[in-house]
């Protein structure tokens, strides 16, 4: 073998995929070619410097169980609420109340602008996930449970947020329909109020901050932030649903 | 009859988790390394288990590890095409470089205390392409073959790839050396 053969054949060499034959040839050459020799001592020391230089990142420890019950309850495909009865009728009976009131108090629609109607049809939409029984699709209160189930569902990837060291913890997602398109209604919960955080790719890319409005006894804060729309809606305080939304923002 | 349509679901799951859930290191590190970023390879290797299970039929037996790892590569690249666009069609060029002779004795690299944190540095500074042959050889102890079937490359490829991901690195370590003093 010559250097030049040698060299071609040396990152192989060391990565250990040559057939035993060429492994001999080019040992033999080593030992009689301080070049060669030299490349392959440099190759070497590189070789060992990343295995035990760079850091080899093993998965965190809660990520197996996150993993298994992600796969659990992508399994099954149906609300978890319909497994646990009785939880959702301790849910319904809190919020079913406000629903039927709001519901009589709603006026019909006044003007056509698609602002407005488009506001009627959130409102719309956030009094019937609490009536009907179908406020969440997948009910946990993980991030990493609500998240990926939104995949392959929706063209997009809806942010959902952990916030539940300031009081507004998850409690689940669901699919809706706003505006004849598919969006992600992520479920938060303050007390006893129900935020629905409707997401959905923008109409226009321009990060903008709507004006908030109240309607039929409901608040709606709107919001685009890098190419995603953002609505809040909720009967929950005004401050109290800002603070959420700044949360929101801050964490997405 | 809907019970018996359960036990063998069941079953599925149980072997899905008994071949799949050892290899959840070899997942989670090459989606930290192909993202550079421990939440992001979080919420991308559950993906993959997801797809993995659902698409766990078209699993034949034999290497697991480089099949979940194959899912692992894809679902990487389309999150980073969707959210790091930039970084894909920027980052990489073959031949940018891979002609300059080796600039860097590895040797100096040992001498130093804070190597570890430098070749880290490097190596996340790479092209993705360079940084992901690197991983799975160096790393993960990956064959040219396995390497060639989980990034869809041929085995030529793979090792030519690792040869200039190597003198990057090399130039890469060199710089930051250099900038040090």
């Amino acid at each position: 073998m010559n250097c030049a053969d040698s060299q071609a054949a040396l990152p192989s060499y060391l990565d250990g995929e040559l057939d035993p034959l060429r492994n001999l040839e080019i040992e033999q050459h080593l030992q009689q070619c301080a070049a060669c020799s030299q490349t392959y001592t440099a190759g070497q020391t590189l070789q060992t410097a990343i295995k035990t230089g760079a850091p080899y990142y093993p998965a965190p420890a809660n990520l197996r169980k996150r993993i298994r019950s992600s796969i659990r309850q992508e399994r099954k495909g149906v609300p978890v609420f319909a497994a646990m009865p009785w939880r959702w009728l301790s849910l319904a009976a809190s919020v079913a109340l406000v629903a039927i009131f709001a519901w009589n108090v709603v006026p019909r629609p006044y003007g056509l602008d698609t602002e407005h109607l488009m506001t009627e049809e959130i409102v719309s939409s956030h009094v019937r996930s609490l009536m009907a029984s179908h406020l969440v699709d997948v009910s946990s209160s993980d991030r990493h449970v609500v998240k990926p189930w939104f995949a392959g569902k929706l063209d997009f990837s809806p942010s959902v947020v952990d916030l539940i060291d300031h009081g507004f913890p998850l409690i689940g997602g669901r699919l809706d329909y706003l505006d004849k398109r598919p969006v992600a209604a992520v479920v938060y919960q303050r007390r006893e109020h129900v935020i629905n955080l409707f997401i959905r790719p923008a109409a226009h890319d321009a990060d903008a901050v709507r004006t908030p409005v109240t309607t039929q006894g409901y608040h709606l804060l709107s919001w685009t932030r890098a190419g995603m729309t953002y609505v809040a809606v909720s009967d929950l305080n005004t401050n109290e649903l800002l603070e959420f939304v700044r949360l929101v923002q801050a964490s997405t | 009859m809907w019970d018996a349509r359960d036990e063998p679901e069941e079953h599925t799951l149980a072997r899905f988790e008994e071949v799949m859930l050892p290899h959840m290191d070899a997942a989670y590190n090459l989606a930290r390394w192909l993202t550079r970023n421990e939440h992001d390879a979080e919420d991308l290797v559950q993906e993959c288990y997801l797809r993995a299970f659902k698409f766990f039929e078209s699993f034949h037996g034999g290497n697991a590890r480089g099949w979940l790892l194959t899912i692992v590569r894809n679902t990487c690249y389309t999150w980073l095409r969707e959210h790091r666009a930039d970084e894909l069609s920027t980052s990489f060029d073959e031949d940018i470089h891979s002609t300059e002779a080796d600039p860097f004795d590895p040797q100096k690299l040992l001498l130093r205390r804070e190597s570890s944190q430098l070749l880290s540095q490097a190596l996340e500074e790479l092209p993705l392409e360079f940084r992901e042959v690197l991983v799975l050889r160096e790393l993960e102890g990956l064959s040219y073959k396995e390497i060639a079937i989980i990034a869809g490359i041929p085995p030529g490829t793979v090792m030519s790839r690792l040869a200039r991901a190597r003198t990057r690195l090399k130039q890469c370590l060199s710089t930051l050396i250099n900038k040090e003093g």
